[in-house]
């Protein structure tokens, strides 16, 4: 009944109930679309980052100050698939398989069919090291990596652009810039990274063809090199080792910096985890500003409210209204007004979120802890905010409010 | 055996301006359970004093009250709060009624803060009263769809929801024409009968004529007070 007291006295007055609620329910709304955008980033990401394989580390060779080396270019480079090879012959112990990577854009040609393609030279063990499998025929073996056969495996996009939905590429010969070769396999779709690269417009080959062949360099210069460990518990032991084979073979004395980066998937993680992290925080200051600024908003329209009906406040004295009655009807009314707009900021903020998502692509995921806090805390700012004025109200002689003009 | 009011000395100085106001200078007077008594008095004679004093609406400067043989004088708000619930009803000049709120919810009030009845039986109570003030079809409608005479009989039904033993009005036909002041003064004479005790301000004679007893005020002290057998 109490309860009804409240709700009717807020209708009363919808328009100033809403404005009242406003500071609440915008900074609700964009603390809940903002962690549900984030939070679908973030899961995302570590899908992603999961999916290429837990125990890789990833080794790039140091970017060049004037933007990103041109691969095929020769001179700039500081990462060969001899590096590659030394580590795995070397670090055994440490490491199951190392693939080098090479990346080439060509023109890609089937009779009178053309595709602009990224060709990436990898190393035969290249399905296992990152989850990807192939969707038919096979992934080119140890031998054909050591001969530099001119074989290749495309990439859905790719199969799609050059052959069509029915026709079965495999066996065919595909034109690699000049150089013709046989196609053995197509991998299975992957779809599109969370940035929007189409990780299936690729073709594979092996990358001591790729160098030879397409590149056609004397250094067999590498664009990266996946190194997959034998276990994560090594990961330290591991990254010293060969950063200390790195700097013995590039002949780095000891007063100068690595020419090359390590990054390994826990590392991202990490640093995903602590981008989030962050924003969580941010947020949460955000989050307690505008609750702030909307709880103040409340206490300013209770005390307007407590004047303006201080002839019922004084009338439901005199037949018996306790100053703890009076004191709890106010202060329920700005809790029923604040976890309203609570309630309504996080609809808005949720639908906020799933719009974004629609619009960008991008996934959403809404937390019901962040819902549930919202709420809780929405109420709790009602409370704190509505104490003052309730307070106030409580004190008040019941023959004043009676004989208020 | 004690009387059901019963004030002594009672004084209620208000200090502010340059001279303090003597609205209650002394004023002792008992009141016994049943009486039908009128305050009378020119403007500014301290009747609506004497009467809030009573109600336990306001508290006197000096002085002691007995309401049922209890000190009030020197009560907590909560106290008082509760025995205006249990023991007062009051009827005010302009209704004091709930904007926007059924007459049944309005009667229903006194109830909800001492949580005597259970709903449905609250409910019952509520619109048997408006019967009994003779508003039984009206209970859906809020203070904007009665008139004057309509609303101050809502206003009576609801002091009258907790039974109290003792009614108090400060000028109940003030806003009213003759017609609704008759039938309101009907009522009062007709709840008198049934036992409960009526204190009652007016400063006009035809209205005072309802009530067996006369008080008569003048400066804050009680000048007359005379009982019509
Ligand atoms: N809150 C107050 N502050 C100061 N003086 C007050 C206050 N309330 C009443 N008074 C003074 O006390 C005196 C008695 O007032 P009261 O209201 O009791 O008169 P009344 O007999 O009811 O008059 P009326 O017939 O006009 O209602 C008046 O002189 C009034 O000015
Ligand atoms: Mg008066």
């Amino acid at each position: 009944m109490i309860l009804k007291v409240s709700v009717l006295a807020i209708l009363r007055n919808k328009m100033r109930s809403f404005l009242t609620c406003i500071g609440i329910i915008v900074g609700i709304a964009a603390v809940i679309s903002v962690l549900a955008i984030g939070k679908g980033a973030s899961t995302m990401m570590v899908k992603e980052i999961s999916s290429m394989g837990n125990n890789l580390v990833m080794i790039w060779p140091e970017r060049n100050r004037r933007g990103e080396v041109r691969t095929g270019m020769g001179s700039g480079q500081t990462m060969t698939a001899d590096d590659a090879e030394a580590i795995k012959r070397e670090l055994g112990h440490l490491v199951s398989s190392v693939s080098p990577t090479i990346n080439v854009s060509c023109q890609l040609i089937r009779d009178n069919r053309n595709w602009n393609g990224r060709v990436s030279g990898v190393s035969y063990d290249f399905p296992e090291i990152r989850n990807w499998d192939v969707s038919s025929g096979r992934f080119f073996e140890e031998h054909e990596q050591r001969s530099c056969a001119r074989v290749c495996v495309l990439g859905n996009t790719v199969k799609v652009n050059l052959y069509g939905d029915d026709e079965d590429p495999v066996g065919t010969i595909l034109r690699i810039g000049a150089m013709p070769f046989r196609v053995i396999g197509v991998l299975s779709p992957k779809g599109a990274t969370g940035w929007g690269q189409d990780q299936d417009d690729i073709v594979m080959t092996p990358y001591t063809t790729a160098g030879r062949v397409l590149q056609r360099s004397r250094f067999r210069a590498i664009n990266m090199m996946n190194v997959s460990l034998i276990s994560m518990d090594d990961l330290d032991e591991a990254k010293r080792e060969i950063t200390a084979l790195l700097r013995q073979r590039h002949k780095l004395a000891d007063y100068q910096d690595n020419d090359f980066d390590t990054r390994d998937t826990t590392e991202i993680m990490n640093t995903i985890g602590s981008v989030t992290g962050l924003m969580t925080v941010l947020l949460t200051a955000v989050a307690a500003i505008s609750l702030l600024v909307g709880g103040i908003g409340i206490m300013n329209i209770m005390l307007v409210s407590v004047t303006e009906r201080i002839k019922e406040i004084g009338l439901r004295m005199a037949i018996g209204a306790t100053p703890a009655a009076i004191l709890w009807q106010f202060i329920l009314e700005a809790m029923v007004l604040s976890t309203v707009g609570g309630a309504v900021g996080v609809a808005a903020g949720v639908g906020v979120a799933h719009a974004i998502g629609e619009l960008q692509h991008w996934p959403i995921v809404v937390e019901t802890s962040s819902a549930a806090w919202s709420f809780v805390f929405s109420s709790f700012v009602g409370m704190f905010f509505g104490f003052y004025p309730a307070y106030r109200a409580s004190k008040l002689n019941p023959i004043d409010c009676l004989r208020y003009e | 055996m004690g009387h059901l009011i019963e004030i002594r000395d009672m004084y209620k100085i208000y200090a502010q301006g340059e001279e303090p106001v003597h609205a209650l200078d002394g004023v002792s007077v008992t009141v016994d359970t049943g009486e039908f008594v009128a305050i009378m008095g020119a403007s500014g004679s301290g009747k609506s004093t004497l009467l809030n004093i009573l109600g336990c609406l306001d508290t006197p400067t000096r002085g002691s009250y007995l309401l049922d043989g209890i000190e009030v004088a020197r009560r907590s708000r909560r106290e008082l709060a509760s025995i205006r619930n249990k023991k007062l009803g009051f009827v005010f000049q302009n209704f004091n009624l709930l904007p926007r709120m059924s007459a049944v919810e309005q009667v229903e009030l006194p109830d909800l803060y001492l949580g005597r009845l259970s709903r449905h039986a609250r409910r019952a109570r509520a619109k048997e009263l408006l019967a009994r003030v003779g508003l039984g079809s009206r209970g859906s409608h809020s203070p904007a769809e009665l008139s004057g005479g309509q609303q101050q009989r809502v206003a009576i039904a609801r002091a009258l929801m907790n039974e109290p033993p003792v009614l108090f009005a400060d000028e109940p036909t003030g806003n009213l024409d003759t017609k609704s002041s008759v039938e309101i003064m009907e009522l009062f004479t007709q709840l008198s009968a049934e036992g409960i005790t009526i204190v009652m301000v007016t400063h006009e004679d035809d209205i005072a004529a309802y009530a067996r007893r006369h008080l008569v005020m003048k400066d804050g002290k009680l000048v007359k007070d005379v009982t019509t057998p």
